[in-house]
């Protein structure tokens, strides 16, 4: 092959990407042209994001992230990383995200403000208990007399306020470390999480603790489900949910969710 | 009326009218331009939304309770112990020296750590070695580190009161044939106590906001119940509705607390 045809050849396959990237259903749409701009915790934490490295793609929001924006027709360094509380993500001023992804539970209430992607992941919600109160039963009217805890910003108060209405009021933290802290001095028995996040803390983060029980998920008001946050009224929904559903119908979210986060039928249903 | 009367009248009636208008003014351009602010009805929307503050505000004054429990036990111990750091520090004889130490590092080290890393290290920390219940609780160790950084303050404050007592009077006193603690007791410190009761004002109107603080260690007071809220709705009304609630506190206190200033000024004079 000659100089020439190798340039000319080149030439072609940039014009196709390009034309390709242009077609696409996310071209001008995104914060920076032709890049996709994803905001992730600040730590993020296993097994959503392994090692706080997001741009390893190794976790399961990483992972889930790239297979989106690989349908969305992004490669892989066209994916941009930024960090973001979830304050930030509800301010009411300009975002510096295209899509935000940390576990964000669905709800009407927050729909109201910002958009939401169709679910990437329906989590259960769990109990996880300290050293003392392994031996509780999973049954509500055990959980009820435990002293209870959870972070303060997650559907997991709502949670225990309706399910499992606890005859002490439940104390509530900042963070998911500060929830192990509390653990740990025993100042709190039980803490509610979604199912992967107590199953990592349990076997991972806070020693003796188990995670004793889940709630079925068929439950109406259990319908945890995790969407990518947009700005309210984002251009780009309609394009995420388009690989969302791609990557649901082709089976590779479930063999994402498989590779990341663990079987959790092990963990028997609270009656 | 004298000419100068008159004079003074009339400068009085021109600032009057000036500070009218300009209020007026800057009023007026609030109330017009902020509006008009490309960003404002998002703004209106997360923080001032009618509906939320409606729905959120009755839960967040019951949960202010508790920062007026918390506020309660705590101020007392913290006077109590302010003036005892104050007056340890104040040891004159040779043989309390190590009080004095004592007194100056205690200071030192709880006016000069962060109220909240405080809270973290004894809220976590001391039940961390393996308290019983209910002896663990964050109410009980939160508390005590406001009391501890507080009284650092309070203690400083207690000690320039003592300083501001004429040293005559402690020799006047003594010539008398009171004791150094009769002095002390009945002559410096019912003095020193009064001319510091407006900077002391001060700090328990900041005591009541800190009070929040206790928030990160597990306590659903009013910060933490707002930020509850906040993330339920995706709306920041709940912490303009907690705002509300403690400016309804804090403003007629500090409005006091000016008063009592004033008053001792003028008193002073």
């Amino acid at each position: 092959m000659s100089k020439k045809m190798i340039v000319s050849a080149i030439a072609m396959a940039l014009l196709a990407t390009n034309a390709f990237a242009d077609g696409h259903c996310a071209s001008g749409k995104t914060l920076e042209k032709g890049k996709f701009t994803i905001a992730t915790g600040n730590p993020a934490y296993f097994p959503w994001v392994l090692d706080d490295a997001p741009e390893s793609g190794q976790g399961f929001e990483a992972a889930v992230a790239y297979a989106v924006a690989e349908e969305m027709g992004f490669s892989k360094q066209d994916v941009i990383w930024v960090r973001s509380s979830f304050d930030e993500a509800i301010q009411p001023g300009v975002k510096n995200f295209d899509v935000n992804m940390q576990q964000y539970s669905i709800t009407s209430e927050r729909d109201q403000v910002v958009d939401f992607s169709v679910p990437y992941y329906t989590a259960p919600m769990a109990v996880l208990v300290g050293a003392g109160a392994t031996n509780t039963s999973a049954t509500i009217k055990a959980l009820k007399g435990l002293k209870w805890g959870a972070v303060g910003s997650t559907t997991a108060v709502q949670k225990i306020g309706s399910s499992v209405q606890p005859d002490n009021a439940p104390l509530l933290y900042a963070d998911n470390a500060d929830v192990n802290a509390a653990i740990t001095a025993n100042q709190i028995d039980a803490a509610m999480f979604d199912l992967p996040t107590a199953l990592f803390l349990s076997a991972v983060m806070i020693e003796g603790s188990k995670v004793i029980g889940q709630f079925p998920s068929s439950e109406s008001d259990n319908a945890d489900q995790f969407g990518m946050l947009m700005e309210e009224g984002n251009p780009l929904k309609s394009c995420v949910d388009e690989a969302l559903n791609t990557i649901t119908g082709n089976g590779i979210l479930a063999s994402i969710e498989a590779q990341w986060l663990q079987d959790t039928t092990g963990v028997p249903l609270i009656k | 009326m004298t000419r100068r009367e008159h004079y003074e009248q009339q400068q009085r009636r021109k600032s009057l009218i000036i500070a009218a208008i300009s209020t007026i003014f800057v009023v007026v351009a609030v109330i017009i331009f902020v509006p008009m602010t490309p960003g404002w009805e998002k703004v209106q929307k997360s923080f001032f939304n009618a509906t939320v503050l409606a729905k959120t505000f009755p839960k967040l004054l019951d949960a202010f309770k508790v920062n007026i429990m918390i506020f309660a036990w705590s101020a007392p111990a913290i006077a109590v112990l302010g003036l005892m750091i104050a007056l340890a520090r104040d040891a004159k004889a040779p043989a309390l020296f190590p009080l004095r130490i004592f007194g100056a590092a205690f200071t030192d080290i709880f006016r000069g750590v962060p109220v909240i890393l405080t809270v973290y290290l004894i809220g976590f920390g001391i039940p961390g070695l393996g308290l019983p219940r209910p002896w663990n609780s964050p109410f009980i160790w939160g508390s005590l580190a406001l009391i501890l950084t507080y009284s650092a303050y309070v203690a400083e404050i207690f000690r320039a009161g003592i300083d501001s007592v004429h040293p005559s009077q402690r020799s006047a006193a003594l010539s008398l044939g009171l004791s150094e603690r009769q002095v002390m007791r009945d002559v410096i410190l019912p003095q020193a106590v009064r001319n510091v009761v407006p900077s002391q004002m001060n700090m328990l109107i900041a005591l009541q906001k800190d009070v929040s603080l206790l928030s990160f260690i597990g306590p659903v007071e009013i910060f933490r119940q707002a930020g509850v809220y906040k993330s339920l709705f995706a709306n920041f009304t709940p912490y303009v509705g907690a705002a509300i609630i403690f400016l309804i506190v804090t403003i007629p206190a500090t409005r006091y607390a000016d008063y009592l200033m004033a008053r001792q000024m003028r008193e002073r004079r």
